[in-house]
C-alpha cells in the first residue's frame, strides 16, 4: 500500500524522514499492508457510501440537475499519540481560558487596553467589537462556549494554532460522521489500537447549554437556531440537534414577546432560555444589525440583554476571530494568566505597525497575507504561488488600510499518507479540534482533519478543493 | 412540537403516500392493458385519459402533451418533473421536507427516503422505467412501504407520530376516491372495455390499485361497481377505504388536541366527525342517489377542507402576539398571517 511513498521534506505523521513508520503509527500501518488493493477500494466505496446515504452532502451550485456531492474523505486516519493530544489539550484550554477572560474585560473595565498591552485603536476600530454591548454580562461570564481553533504542524512537527474560530465554527458533524464512516468501512482497523472514541461530544455540548441557562428552577429549553433548510451546514445543524435532543429552529419558529423568547409550536408559545446560534450577529435580530435580515428574531437583543436568554456563542465573540488580535493572544495569556503559551502562534507581522510594514512590504513574495475578517480561505494572499499582479494589488490593500491585513511566513503544513488515485501519497493537512467551554473546558480527544487534496497544495477549505479524514488519538 | 415541523411531517408523509398510490395505479393500469392488445390510439387515450381527468391535473397535462397516449400519460405521472404530482416530483418533496426535519427522523427513516431518493434519481431508475417498469413501480411501492414500516416501528407515539398519521390518511382517503372517480370518465358503449365482460376488469383494477383484491374476495362478494364503490368507500376495517382513514383522522385529530370522542374542539374535528358520521351511519344508495363523481368530489372537498383547517389551527399562528397564551388551547387565527408557512401541493377537488 504505502509502496513508494515519499515523505519529500515535509513533516510526514506517518513516516520519520528516514523512512521508518513512526512508533505510534506502526499498528496501523500494519493493518493496511494487509489489506489488498480491491478490498481498499471497495471498502473507501462503502464509507462513500455512508456519505451519501445519510445526506452528508452539499449541493452543485448553478447545476440544475441538482446535483449531490459529498466531501472527499480519505479512509486513512491521522493518528495523534497520547503525550502529543495532552499538549493540545492543555495548550488549547490555556487559550480559551484567556480568550474569555479577555472578552470579558473588553466589553466591561477594559484594564488590557489601559495598561498599553493592546493598543486602543486595534479593538475600537474593529468592525467586529460591538460597542453597543460594553457592560452587558453574559451568562456565568462565559463568551465563546464553542470553539474551533486551526492546528497546523511546521517542518519540526511543532504544532501552532494558526487561527481562532470564535464565531459559529463548523465541522463538528463530519468530527463524528468520518469516525461512523470509517468503522463500517474498515471495522478491523479498530481492532486493539487504542482509540478514543469522540462520541461524548454531543452530550458536552448540551450540558454546556444547559450549564448557562439563566433559567434559575425547572428545566431549560434550548434551542438551535439555524439559518434554514438552504445552508451548507444544515446537515449540520440538524445533526447535532438531533445529537443532543434539542429543536432546531429557524428565526421565523421564534417570537420575542415582554423581552423573553418564545417558539411556536402545536401547542401553543414555549419559552426558550438558551439559544445554540448558527446564525453570525449580523443576522441575528434585524432590530438591532442588519434591517435586511430574513433569518433573524426581532428583538431577540432586548431579551438577551435583559438577560432573559442565553446565547452560544455571546454577542460580540467576534473581535477574538479577528486576524489582527489574533497576533495578540499571547499577551493575552501572559497579561491574564501569568502563563507562558502553550502552543506558540504562527510568526505574524502586523502592516500598521512602522516596523513590520517595511518587512512586509519588502517580503511579500514570501508571505501569506489575510484579510482580518475573512475566513474560508478568501481574501488571501500566498506569496510564493501569486502573480506580479496579484502581489501588486495586495501591496496597495495593505498599504491602503494597514489594519486590516496581516501578514506570516509560509509555514508548509504536515503531511500525511492520503490515497490519491492508486497510490498513497503525502498531502498537507490541519486540525481543528472543538472546545467546549462551560463548567469546564471539554475538548473531545480528536478533532476534524482536513487534507488539501491537490498534491503540494496548502489550501485544505473545503470549498478549494479539501477533504478530511478520520482524527484518532491513542490512549 | 414546532408547526413548522409539524407542517413538514405531514407533508413528507403525504408525499409518500401519493407516490405509492400513483406506483399502484400506473403498474396495475399497465398491466390490464395487457389483456387489449388490440387497441388503437384513440381507444387507448380513452383508457389513459380518465386517470388524468381523476387526478386533477388534467390542464397541466394538456400544457404539455399533445396527445392521452399511454407513453404520455405514464410519463406524466412518473418521471417528468414539471409535474408537481409526478412520481418522480413526490419523492423529491418528501426528501425535501425530510431534509429539513432531519433531527426528527430515526436515522433508519431518513435512509430509507433519502435512499429512495437517489434510486429514483439514478440511471438504473431510467433504464428500468425503459425495460422492465412493473419492477420499477414495484421498487417505489416497496420503497414506500418500507418508509411506513420504519417509521410504524421507530416513532414515539407523540405529536410526531400524529403529524404524520395524519398526512398518511388524509392522502390515502384522496387517492381512494380518486381511483373510484375513474370509472366516472370510463368511454361509454362499445369502446372495446366491455370485451370481455362489462366493466369487471376495470373494477378489478382499481381494487388491485387499492391493494384490495385479497380483502375483497374474502367478502365473496362478486367484484362489480356497486359492491366495489361499496367496499372502498364504507368498509369499516379495510386500511384503504374511506371510512377506515376517515375515522384513523378523527382519532388523530382527538389525540392531538386531547378533546374527549363525540366533542369537537376544533373545525378540522367538525369537519371530520361530520364525515365520518355520514359514512358510518350512511346507506350506499346515497352515493348513487346524487351519483358516485359529485359524492367523491365532495368527499375530496371536505379532505381538503380539513387539511386547511389542520394547518390553520396547528402551523398558523399570529404574526404578532400580544398575550402569551396560558392554556394549551392553540388559538385559532385570522388569515393574515398565512404568508408564513406555504400551503403544499393539495390536489384539486
Amino acid at each position: 500500500m504505502f509502496k513508494g511513498y515519499a515523505a519529500d521534506k515535509f513533516y510526514d505523521e506517518m513516516f520519520s524522514p528516514d523512512g521508518k513508520v513512526r512508533p505510534h503509527c506502526e499498528p496501523l500501518h500494519e493493518k493496511f499492508q494487509q489489506i489488498e488493493n480491491d478490498d481498499f477500494l471497495s471498502r473507501k466505496a462503502t464509507s462513500e457510501l455512508y456519505f451519501m446515504r445519510q445526506g452528508i452532502t452539499f449541493n452543485v451550485y448553478h447545476d440544475n440537475q441538482g446535483s449531490e456531492r459529498i466531501f472527499p474523505f480519505d479512509p486513512v486516519p491521522r493518528v495523534i499519540p497520547a503525550d502529543e493530544w495532552e499538549l493540545i489539550e492543555a495548550g488549547l484550554t490555556q487559550r480559551i481560558t484567556a480568550l474569555n477572560l479577555f472578552l470579558n474585560d473588553i466589553y466591561h473595565d477594559q484594564e488590557i487596553l489601559k495598561d498599553g498591552v493592546i493598543p486602543r485603536f486595534y479593538i475600537e476600530d474593529a468592525k467586529s467589537f460591538r460597542k453597543e454591548f460594553r457592560g452587558v454580562d453574559v451568562p456565568k461570564d462565559i463568551y465563546i462556549q464553542i470553539c474551533g481553533s486551526d492546528l497546523i504542524r511546521g517542518g519540526d512537527g511543532t504544532y501552532y494554532v494558526l487561527e481562532d474560530n470564535a464565531r459559529c465554527p463548523s465541522g463538528a458533524s463530519y468530527l463524528l460522521e468520518n469516525r461512523n464512516a470509517l468503522k463500517r468501512a474498515f471495522p478491523a482497523l479498530f481492532d486493539s489500537l487504542g482509540v478514543r472514541p469522540v462520541d461524548s461530544y454531543p452530550r458536552d455540548l448540551v450540558n454546556m447549554l444547559n450549564y448557562i441557562s439563566p433559567r434559575r428552577e425547572g428545566e431549560s429549553v434550548c434551542v438551535l437556531l439555524t439559518p434554514g433548510c438552504f445552508n451548507s451546514a444544515y446537515f449540520e445543524h440538524c445533526y447535532l440537534a438531533r445529537q443532543m435532543g434539542i429543536e432546531i429552529v429557524e428565526g421565523r419558529d421564534l417570537v420575542v414577546v415582554d423581552k423573553f423568547v418564545y417558539m411556536r409550536t402545536t401547542k401553543g408559545l414555549v419559552r426558550v432560555d438558551v439559544i445554540y446560534r448558527r446564525i453570525d450577529d449580523d443576522f441575528i435580530d434585524p432590530v438591532v444589525f442588519r434591517k435586511d435580515s430574513v433569518l433573524g428574531v426581532p428583538g431577540l437583543m432586548n431579551a438577551y440583554m435583559a438577560g432573559n436568554v442565553a446565547l452560544a456563542n455571546a454577542v460580540g465573540t467576534g473581535i477574538a476571530d479577528d486576524k489582527v488580535i489574533y497576533y495578540f493572544v499571547p499577551k493575552m495569556i501572559e497579561y491574564y494568566l501569568g502563563e507562558k503559551p502553550i502552543l506558540p502562534n504562527v510568526p505574524t507581522f502586523l502592516p500598521s505597525e512602522e516596523k513590520d510594514m517595511e518587512y512586509v512590504m519588502k517580503n511579500l513574495p514570501e508571505l501569506v497575507v489575510k484579510a482580518a475578517n475573512e475566513s474560508g480561505g478568501y481574501g488571501m494572499l500566498m506569496g510564493p504561488t501569486a502573480s506580479k499582479e496579484e502581489i501588486e494589488t495586495f501591496r496597495g490593500l495593505i498599504k491602503a488600510d494597514p489594519r486590516n491585513y496581516i501578514a506570516q511566513p509560509v509555514i508548509s503544513l504536515s503531511t500525511s499518507p492520503t490515497w490519491c488515485d492508486g497510490a498513497m501519497e503525502g498531502r498537507h493537512i490541519d486540525l481543528r479540534p472543538y472546545i467546549i467551554n462551560g463548567e469546564t473546558v471539554k475538548i473531545v480527544p480528536g478533532g476534524l482533519t482536513r487534507v488539501a487534496l491537490k498534491r503540494g497544495s496548502l489550501v485544505v477549505n473545503s470549498s478549494q478543493g479539501g477533504g478530511s479524514k478520520d482524527t484518532w488519538v491513542l490512549k | 412540537m414546532l408547526s413548522r415541523v409539524a407542517n413538514t411531517l405531514y407533508w413528507m408523509m403525504r408525499y409518500v403516500e401519493r407516490a405509492d398510490n400513483l406506483a399502484r395505479l400506473i403498474d396495475v393500469n399497465e398491466q390490464l392493458l395487457l389483456d387489449f392488445e388490440s387497441l388503437d390510439s384513440q381507444r387507448l387515450s380513452g383508457f389513459w385519459l380518465p386517470i388524468i381527468l381523476s387526478t386533477g391535473d388534467e390542464s397541466a397535462f394538456s400544457e404539455l402533451y399533445d396527445e392521452a397516449s399511454s407513453d404520455n400519460v405514464i410519463s406524466f405521472l412518473t418521471e417528468d418533473t414539471r409535474n408537481p404530482n409526478s412520481i418522480f416530483s413526490c419523492i423529491s418533496l418528501a426528501r425535501e421536507n425530510a431534509r429539513t426535519i432531519r433531527d426528527q427522523l430515526s436515522d433508519e427513516l431518513w435512509e430509507e427516503i433519502n435512499a429512495l431518493y437517489l434510486f429514483a434519481k439514478s440511471d438504473e431508475a431510467l433504464k428500468l422505467l425503459e425495460d422492465d417498469p412493473p419492477q420499477f413501480y414495484d421498487i417505489v411501492r416497496r420503497s414506500s412501504m418500507t418508509v411506513l414500516g420504519i417509521s410504524a416501528s421507530t416513532t414515539a407515539r407523540d405529536a410526531v407520530w400524529d403529524f404524520k398519521t395524519l398526512g398518511r390518511y388524509i392522502e390515502r382517503a384522496d387517492k381512494t376516491t380518486r381511483f373510484l372517480d375513474i370509472s366516472t370518465y370510463f368511454p361509454k358503449g362499445a369502446t372495446g372495455i366491455d370485451l370481455s365482460s362489462p366493466g369487471v376488469l376495470h373494477w378489478s383494477a382499481i381494487l388491485s390499485s387499492c391493494g384490495a383484491m385479497g380483502a375483497f374476495r374474502a367478502t365473496g362478494l362478486e367484484i362489480n361497481a356497486r359492491t366495489v364503490m361499496e367496499f372502498l368507500i364504507y368498509s369499516p376495517d379495510f386500511p384503504r377505504s374511506v371510512r377506515y382513514c376517515i375515522s384513523k383522522i378523527n382519532a388523530t385529530l382527538h389525540r392531538i388536541s386531547g378533546a374527549s370522542h363525540g366533542t369537537f374542539s376544533t373545525e378540522a374535528e367538525r369537519e371530520t366527525g361530520k364525515m365520518l358520521a355520514s359514512l358510518s351511519f350512511g346507506d350506499p344508495a346515497d352515493v348513487l342517489e346524487i351519483g358516485l363523481h359529485n359524492f367523491l368530489d365532495e368527499i375530496q372537498a371536505t379532505l381538503n377542507k380539513i387539511a386547511e383547517e389542520v394547518f390553520a389551527t396547528y402551523v398558523l399562528l399570529p404574526e404578532s402576539i400580544d398575550e402569551i397564551p396560558e392554556s394549551n388551547a392553540p388559538s385559532k387565527v385570522s388569515s393574515q398571517a398565512r404568508t408564513k408557512q406555504p400551503l403544499q401541493q393539495q390536489q384539486k377537488a
